[in-house]
């Protein structure tokens, strides 16, 4: 069974690889969304400062989203999707395999720009640890709960702004928690708490999610 | 509660605007619920008599 | 004896009792909104911090509890079909959501008539008030899904799934949204929670919860008799009803 996950993953990232396009342009977005904020609110440092663990973490959540869409779409599109539902491995862990290539194309990446995205908001260099951990943490929780949520649309018309009216209020507790691990550390409490907190949340996502989305997937390819 | 007059009522004590749109928008919205199911019962009763019997495997 | 559980699982039983069911339910819920209200606005005294505007809890603190309590009888529902596959249980989760929803809503349309003259904003932040705009989302969500499916035994399914996605979810957010309410507002009166409740509030606030509930049950009835009405419109007993109703 691992041989068999071993190549769902390989297969996945070596067709992001070839489509690079679609990972750039999710990683192009996150860029620059981020930098809309100082140009809506005013460039003035000591609100950038304070609102900058909040819009990464915003920017993170939409971008992650914009990229739920190629998980399940284009396997469904040339028939791979029902081989996998078809085959001996079981479909959650083909799912749970599948959404961390997902990750590591499109979730991954946004968490290693954001120091640099961090330091735009001339956010102190000493507490990026806490924003970039609370992103590694955070973002696969995202992409987990989003893959039920793709699962879940699949092949339906509007499925992209559906998706997102799905998806987004059960992302909320993750983003409460995510930027609030970055602001703590800002007003000097340890941001320990909220860490421990999304580190439960992605043992608690990883254990039911891939389960969640492989009934979906049922669901929705009958 | 003893309010002493009518108007003292509908004054709700200079909450009037609050309290009143509270309880009314409440009130439109449930009746307005209720009108719609029976509409949209009129209407599927209305396509149940319309559609004959196409679609149906024994007739 | 022995008793047919299973009596009126089907729509074809289930439609007359339904009808039954939702008129008695309205009557019960139109006296128990009187009593309620009356006691609300003719038995219980004046806050003594807020003035007349608390009266506005008679309708909002029933309507956040019922828009709760919908949501988490919907996933029961929801469930059970998906467990079970049985076409009614679908029915009644997608009867429920409409209701829960526009509970939801009166929730935060009292809140924010609430908190104005209490707080001086439309809006608060406040965690019920923030968990209740997200829960309106959940519900617009389940709702969203099951009209872009056109079959609807798929629409029934999926709906389910997110349904009970949800319903686990609504804990988690709940203390996440009250953890950021009580980090970045600090200590604060809750809207929906004064001090110390007058017995007499109390009490017209409970029996306005029931009548609510009683309403609610009405009309979700009502609307799983539309629902059936619509997908099985091609049965023989929906065609007998169609004839009977002039």
């Amino acid at each position: 069974m691992m041989a068999a996950l071993r190549c769902v993953i390989y297969r996945d990232l070596l067709l992001a690889v070839r489509r690079s396009s679609d990972v750039l342009t999710v990683l192009l977005f996150f860029v620059i969304v981020v930098s809309l904020f100082p140009l809506g609110v005013g460039p003035d440092p000591t609100l950038l400062r304070t609102i900058a663990p909040g819009v990464i973490w915003v920017a993170a959540l939409l971008a992650s989203m914009l990229a739920l869409n190629r998980m399940f779409a284009s396997d469904h599109a040339d028939g791979a999707l029902e081989q996998m539902l078809l085959g001996a491995t079981p479909l959650g862990m083909t799912v749970g395999a599948k959404v961390l290539a997902h990750w590591l194309v499109s979730g991954l990446p946004l968490v290693l720009i954001s120091p640099v995205l961090a330091l735009q908001f001339d956010f102190p260099r000493e507490l990026l640890g806490v924003l970039v951990l609370s992103l590694v943490l955070g973002t696969p929780v995202l992409s987990l709960i989003g893959a039920i949520g793709a699962a879940l649309t699949l092949g339906l018309r509007g499925a992209g702004a559906l998706l997102s009216l799905l998806v987004l209020p059960l992302y909320v507790p993750v983003l409460i928690i995510g930027a609030g691990a970055a602001e703590a550390a800002a007003s000097g409490l340890p941001g320990h708490a909220q860490l421990l907190l999304l580190g439960a949340l992605l043992i608690f996502a990883g254990a039911f999610a891939p389960w969640a989305a492989a009934v979906a997937l049922r669901i929705s390819v009958e | 509660m003893n309010w002493g007059s009518w108007e003292k009522f509908f004054a709700m004590g200079g909450y009037a605007l609050y309290v009143w749109s509270s309880y009314l928008v409440a009130l439109a919205l449930l009746i307005a619920e209720l009108a719609f199911l029976a509409l949209r019962k009129r209407n599927a009763v209305g396509r149940i008599r319309a559609g004959g019997t196409a679609g149906r495997a024994d007739r | 004896m022995s008793i047919n559980w299973f009596k009126y699982s089907s729509p074809q039983t289930f439609f007359p009792l339904a009808g039954k069911l939702a008129l008695g339910f309205s009557v019960l819920a139109l006296l128990a909104c009187s009593v309620g209200l009356y006691l609300g606005f003719f038995v219980a005294p004046t806050d003594a911090q807020q003035g007349e505007s608390y009266r506005i809890i008679f309708i909002h603190v029933p309507a956040a509890w019922m828009s709760m309590f919908l949501y988490v009888v919907m996933a029961f529902w929801a469930g059970l079909g998906l467990a079970f596959n049985t076409r009614l249980s679908g029915m009644m989760a997608s009867a429920i959501a409409p209701t829960g929803a526009l509970f939801t809503f009166i929730a935060l349309w009292t809140g924010s008539f609430w908190g104005k003259p209490t707080w001086g904003t439309w809006w608060v932040w406040d965690a019920r008030l923030t968990s209740e705009l997200i829960l309106l989302f959940l519900y617009f969500g389940f709702m969203a899904l099951q009209a872009a499916i056109d079959d609807p035994r798929r629409a029934d399914k999926a709906g389910a799934v997110l349904a009970l996605v949800g319903v686990v979810n609504i804990p988690i957010i709940y203390f996440s949204v009250k953890w950021w309410n009580t980090l970045h507002q600090g200590a604060s009166v809750s809207l929906t929670r004064s001090p110390s409740m007058a017995a007499t509030m109390l009490t017209a606030m409970l029996i306005m919860t029931f009548g609510f509930w009683f309403y609610g049950i009405a009309a979700v009835l009502l609307r799983a008799r539309c629902i059936m009405l619509e997908r099985e419109r091609l049965s023989d007993w929906a065609a007998e009803y169609a004839k009977g109703t002039a």
